[in-house]
């Protein structure tokens, strides 16, 4: 095949930053466009999605109706029924759960192939994982909420601010999650086969993680030793508590801000485990 | 293009060496290899199974680490370097796909373009000659799953050059493809490696994939080079002879000899004979057999290579 002369280092007329800021947004795109091949899927899971969200509604609302005051956590009825069915939307987006791409990938050798590529590992899956998470956000976040509104009160957001911090939290979870999931992923780099952590990381994230009940409902020790001395709350419990304005509103913005913290240090976490992988990498198979 | 010197990798393995206790013990992969490839060079990577061709080939590509040795590719150190280098070789992994599993071939060279930042019209021009030489069109819009292998492989050659590789790594290209399919991929690399711009490195098991596409030969086993020249090198080396094949009017008599040819067999009551030519011509030994005893047929082979290698396996 004729070259044509462009030997790729010398071609980029446009700027470095941007030829990276491209390249991101096309992997972004593409796992976009992978997950939207699976349609069924998605209805599927949204279906699941929101029978669940009336069992955990009702289980939280007979909780508050035995609370004192009623307001269990600090949360209201509505903040509560609020808290469920965001949740139950933002479940797919952060997506805590079943991503065992990497792990396969290292264990049978098929990892050769993206270390064979010009941009880093951790760079094009969080770039897919953000496609991903966006077209969650299009498909699996509507309808819970949907559900939700038209069956329970919800709390709807007396802050200017609510709204974009919600979206800011929601995307810091995004990513600290894809950087856990990551980690827990590449162990099988040593391990050969990553489902001993893999269970570890489904039980820890949804009891510790805010889904299966508020962390609020624990003693404060225990939920800040918790927010700051683990990335876990970051994942669902911060979003929840900002879009349900549970807090006042520097309490709202410092959870946001903890998140970001968690975000830049799990992220160079993945960094750090994906160099040293690479230097005692053994691909599997012939 | 391509320079190795004494290049070593070594795994560790724990054995079981008791009920609780475990040994360490290392295992040798590729122990000493030195190579120099040229630009433009077609090179076939040969061994037997576990004698480090692909270990070699995963170093080559910057995937493994080397335990020791030095190891040059298109002027880069392949490991610290592995994302310059990556802009600058194509690999094709015959028993992996570096296609994304969900999506279309269409869609997939479009991310690749992006992922190798390579100008829209120098892509444009490298797909469309891949297009044709390939035969992609009836499948471009499959997603990748849904390919048959003949399909995917083709589908992989084309991903590993849409970037305009200086250096093409072929690890077993044709593994588990058809005859019409690997005749394909056969005449897709022997054209590319006839403009003399891209440098190939072939490993297989299909010896026939050596024989049309390469001219120079490089054999290793346990880890070591045991031959590196061309296939008549090979040959001469081990003595591999044409033979001559010839049915016969009546049966060879018991005296008879040919200069410079011996006999190998003799079948159905010395009607049908193999000679080995040593040190004659096809046409004598014709010519002396049908003034002696009178040939019904005849049939002259060249010297088989899956022969030789397998001699070379054995031995070594």
């Amino acid at each position: 095949m004729s070259r044509i002369d462009a030997r790729v280092l010398t071609i980029s007329r446009i700027g470095p930053f941007r030829g990276s800021a491209t390249t991101f947004g096309v992997l972004i795109r593409s796992g976009f466009r992978r997950y939207s091949t699976y349609r069924q899927a998605t209805i599927a899971g949204s279906f699941t999605n929101i029978v669940f969200g009336f069992l955990r509604c009702y289980v939280l609302l007979a909780v508050a109706a035995g609370a004192v005051g009623q307001r269990p956590g600090g949360y209201d009825v509505e903040q509560l029924a609020t808290y469920v069915w965001v949740g139950q939307g933002l479940l797919a987006v952060i997506g805590m759960w079943g991503w065992t791409e990497l792990s396969d990938r290292i264990r049978t050798g098929d990892i050769a192939a993206d270390l064979l590529r010009p941009v880093s590992p951790v760079t094009s899956y969080l770039a897919a994982d953000l496609g991903r998470a966006l077209h969650a956000m299009l498909t699996r976040f509507g309808p819970p909420l949907v559900a939700g509104a038209i069956f329970f009160p919800l709390h709807v957001p007396s802050r200017w601010q609510t709204v974009p911090l919600f979206a800011v939290s929601v995307i810091l979870a995004v990513v600290i999650c894809f950087a856990c999931r990551y980690v827990v992923n590449a162990t099988a780099y040593w391990l050969q086969d990553a489902r001993g952590p893999m269970i570890l990381w489904t039980l820890g994230s949804g009891v510790l993680g805010g889904l299966y009940f508020p962390l609020r409902l624990l003693p404060d020790w225990a939920t800040v030793t918790l927010w700051l001395g683990t990335p876990l709350p970051s994942l669902l419990q911060a979003p929840l508590d900002v879009i349900t304005e549970r807090d006042g509103p520097a309490m709202q913005a410092g959870l946001v801000g903890v998140q970001a913290f968690w975000a830049v240090l799990t992220l160079s976490l993945t960094v750090l485990v994906q160099r040293r992988a690479e230097r005692r990498l053994v691909v599997q198979g012939g | 293009m391509i320079q190795v010197r004494e290049l070593r990798k070594t795994f560790s393995v724990r054995v079981k060496a008791g009920r609780f206790r475990r040994e360490k013990r290392v295992v040798t992969a590729v122990d000493g290899v030195s190579l120099s490839i040229e630009r433009g060079e077609m090179v076939g990577y040969i061994g037997p199974n576990g004698a480090g061709k692909s270990t070699t080939l995963k170093m080559l590509t910057g995937v493994l680490t080397p335990s020791s040795g030095f190891i040059e590719v298109c002027g880069f150190t392949p490991v610290p370097q592995r994302t310059r280098l990556a802009l600058r070789i194509g690999v094709v992994f015959g028993q992996r796909s570096q296609l994304w599993w969900d999506l279309p071939l269409r869609e997939s060279f479009g991310l690749l373009r992006h992922v190798y930042r390579v100008p829209a019209a120098d892509h444009e021009a490298r797909l469309r000659r891949c297009r044709a030489l390939l035969d992609l069109d009836s499948f471009m819009d499959t997603p990748v799953r849904q390919l048959s292998l003949g399909q995917r492989m083709r589908g992989e050659l084309t991903a590993a050059l849409l970037h305009g590789p200086e250096v093409l790594f072929l690890d077993e290209p044709t593994i588990g493809l058809d005859v019409v399919s690997k005749q394909a991929v056969r005449a897709f690399l022997g054209e590319l490696g006839a403009t003399g711009d891209v440098t190939l490195v072939l490993t297989t098991h299909d010896l026939a994939d050596i024989e049309r596409l390469c001219e120079r030969l490089v054999v290793i086993d346990h880890g070591r080079v045991v031959h590196d020249g061309t296939i008549e090198a090979l040959h001469s080396r081990y003595g591999s002879r044409r033979s001559l094949v010839a049915d016969l009017e009546r049966p060879l008599p018991a005296d008879f000899s040919l200069p410079g040819a011996v006999v190998t067999s003799v079948e159905a009551g010395g009607h049908r004979v193999t000679f080995a030519l040593e040190s004659v011509a096809a046409g004598a030994a014709v010519a002396g057999l049908v003034a002696a005893v009178g040939v019904r047929d005849l049939s002259v082979l060249e010297p088989d290579i899956e022969d030789v290698v397998a001699r070379l396996y054995t031995d070594s």
